[in-house]
């Protein structure tokens, strides 16, 4: 899921600056897990904002923020708070307030950052694995992903700051490279640690993604 | 083919010392110790943004030694730059007579003074190894031919003390396989370890013409010693180096480091451990004369 955390209250009360009536969006999905933007974090959301002395005219807890037809379904279901409001307040992804983005051309305003896809450890505990990278080469690692969890994003072992099975840069992260070869080693395919390794295509996804899975040809990796 | 070159392909007992260029335009300090050092070692390294440190650049300060007579070892970090850049960089430095590239991944921009930039590592060292030993064939990196190839003399890292050491001596020897020529080590301190890593070094090397330079780094106090211990991965000061360096008054320290330094290479040099030896005295280049002396190398 994509973990977000919500800004700090200060900042949002400047990006509002005199603006007073607001809407709040939350997302029933990835938002609700992280309590970033669920309803819980919603309400409260409301009532620091009156407390500061804001109108609170709508609130909102979408099925999934990132779907754009739901959002413009839900504003035109709350069409007079949606025209009167000075501005949105997202608590989702920033793909979820991009979303919010294309459903009006009101001042939108992101109540969260968005940190990375992540892993559940457990509850509100996450990791980062996977950096959407276009082209899975997890196999060539024993599915331990160097690109997002070796710092270095390193494709052929580990570098001098290897610390006793631990990262240099975060003493509290496993040294990935570690991870691999200890996995390699489990599944009998060292031989794999040994491969010399080309680096990544990083177009292989061309920046900002698109896929129309609708075309068939597309949905079938063409890019 | 540079004088560095030479030596090692000769059989010569290599030496090596480093230039880290300074943080700004005053050069003083700098251009006296490559005055002082370049007719009396093969080669100097100079390092390229060291610790992700915003400094004066490898390229520029690498020609000037080469300009000079001396030989430059150009140390290139895939950190800042792209493969676009690191390829433009390599032919600018063939272009400038520089002959030897020591191709590293770089320290994390993290641990240096601009930490929120962002990091590149399009390349890392093995394939900055690969990149370098197509250009030497006449190729760019996709393969388009050149108007002329390179004649870099490729150089690599690699850390003897790393814990665990099985994926450093996997990489080490994925590096051998990619092109690597020479290598210099993460600065060393126990000739036992050493000369065990040595042992299996050189059964990987065996036939093919690869040269390994041991890292030295002059110990100049006991605090230094255990800050190296205790910070710095891969780096292992054993008991019995420490207890010399406290023997002596802290006036001392920076003697006994020479004289241990010293002593290392000799060590090195006399048993036939490696093929030479890569000292790097962090700012305090104007010592290595003097332990060279003591180690008879001059």
């Amino acid at each position: 899921m994509i973990i977000s955390q919500q800004k700090p209250f200060e900042e949002i009360l400047e990006a509002l600056g005199d603006q007073e009536k607001v809407y709040l969006v939350g997302c029933g999905e990835c938002a609700t897990m992280t309590e970033s933007g669920g309803e819980n974090e919603i309400a409260d959301m409301k009532t620091r904002l009156e407390a500061a002395g804001k109108t609170v005219l709508g609130n909102d807890v979408a099925h999934a923020t990132c779907h754009e037809l739901d959002m413009k379904r839900i504003f035109r279901q709350s069409k007079d708070a949606a025209k009167e409001t000075d501005a949105f307040i997202v608590f989702s992804c920033g793909a979820g307030t991009q979303s919010v983005r294309e459903a009006t051309d009101k001042h939108v305003i992101p109540g969260t950052n968005t940190l990375f896809l992540g892993n559940v450890k457990r509850n509100l505990q996450y990791e980062e694995k996977c950096s959407l990278c276009g082209e899975c080469v997890l196999d060539e690692y024993g599915s331990i992903c160097p690109v997002t969890r070796c710092a270095k994003g390193i494709l052929n072992g580990p570098c001098g700051g290897t610390n006793n099975g631990q990262c240099e840069v975060d003493p509290d992260k496993p040294c990935a490279w570690v991870l691999i070869h200890n996995q390699l080693k489990k599944e009998d395919r060292i031989d794999q640690f040994m491969k010399i390794q080309g680096p990544k295509r990083w177009n292989a996804v061309e920046r900002p993604g698109r896929l129309d899975a609708r075309d068939k040809d597309e949905e079938k990796g063409a890019a | 083919m540079g004088k560095y070159r030479e030596a090692a392909e000769s059989g010569k007992f290599v030496v090596s010392g480093e230039i880290g260029p300074p943080k700004g335009t005053q050069v003083d300090d700098m251009l006296h110790h490559i005055d002082l050092l370049k007719d009396l070692v093969d080669g100097l390294n100079v390092t390229d943004n060291q610790s992700a440190v915003l400094r004066l650049g490898s390229m520029a300060v690498s020609h000037h030694i080469v300009s000079e007579g001396g030989d430059a070892v150009f140390q290139m970090t895939t950190r800042d730059r792209n493969r676009l850049a690191l390829q433009n960089d390599l032919l600018s430095a063939h272009f400038l007579g520089i002959r030897n590239v020591l191709c590293l991944t770089g320290d994390h921009v993290s641990v240096g003074d601009h930490k929120d930039a962002r990091e590149v590592y399009d390349f890392e060292s093995v394939q900055l190894i690969q990149a370098v030993k197509k250009m030497n064939e006449g190729y760019d990196w996709t393969g388009n031919e050149l108007q002329g190839s390179t004649d870099f003399y490729i150089g690599a890292v690699v850390t003897p003390e790393s814990n665990p050491i099985e994926p450093q001596k996997a990489k080490f020897e994925k590096k051998i396989a990619a092109g690597a020529q020479f290598f210099q080590t993460q600065a060393v301190y126990d000739m036992d370890n050493f000369q065990n890593f040595m042992e299996y070094a050189r059964g990987v090397t065996e036939g093919k013409d690869v040269k390994i330079m041991a890292g030295l780094v002059v110990l100049t106090s006991v605090g230094m010693a255990k800050y190296m211990n205790k910070f710095v991965p891969g780096v292992f000061v054993p008991d019995n180096l420490l207890e010399e360096m406290a023997s002596v008054p802290k006036e001392e320290a920076i003697k006994k480091g020479m004289e241990i330094c010293a002593r290392h290479i000799k060590l090195l040099k006399d048993k036939n451990v490696c093929d030479g030896v890569h000292i790097m005295a962090i700012g305090k280049e104007e010592i290595v004369p003097e332990i060279l002396q003591m180690a008879d190398l001059v």
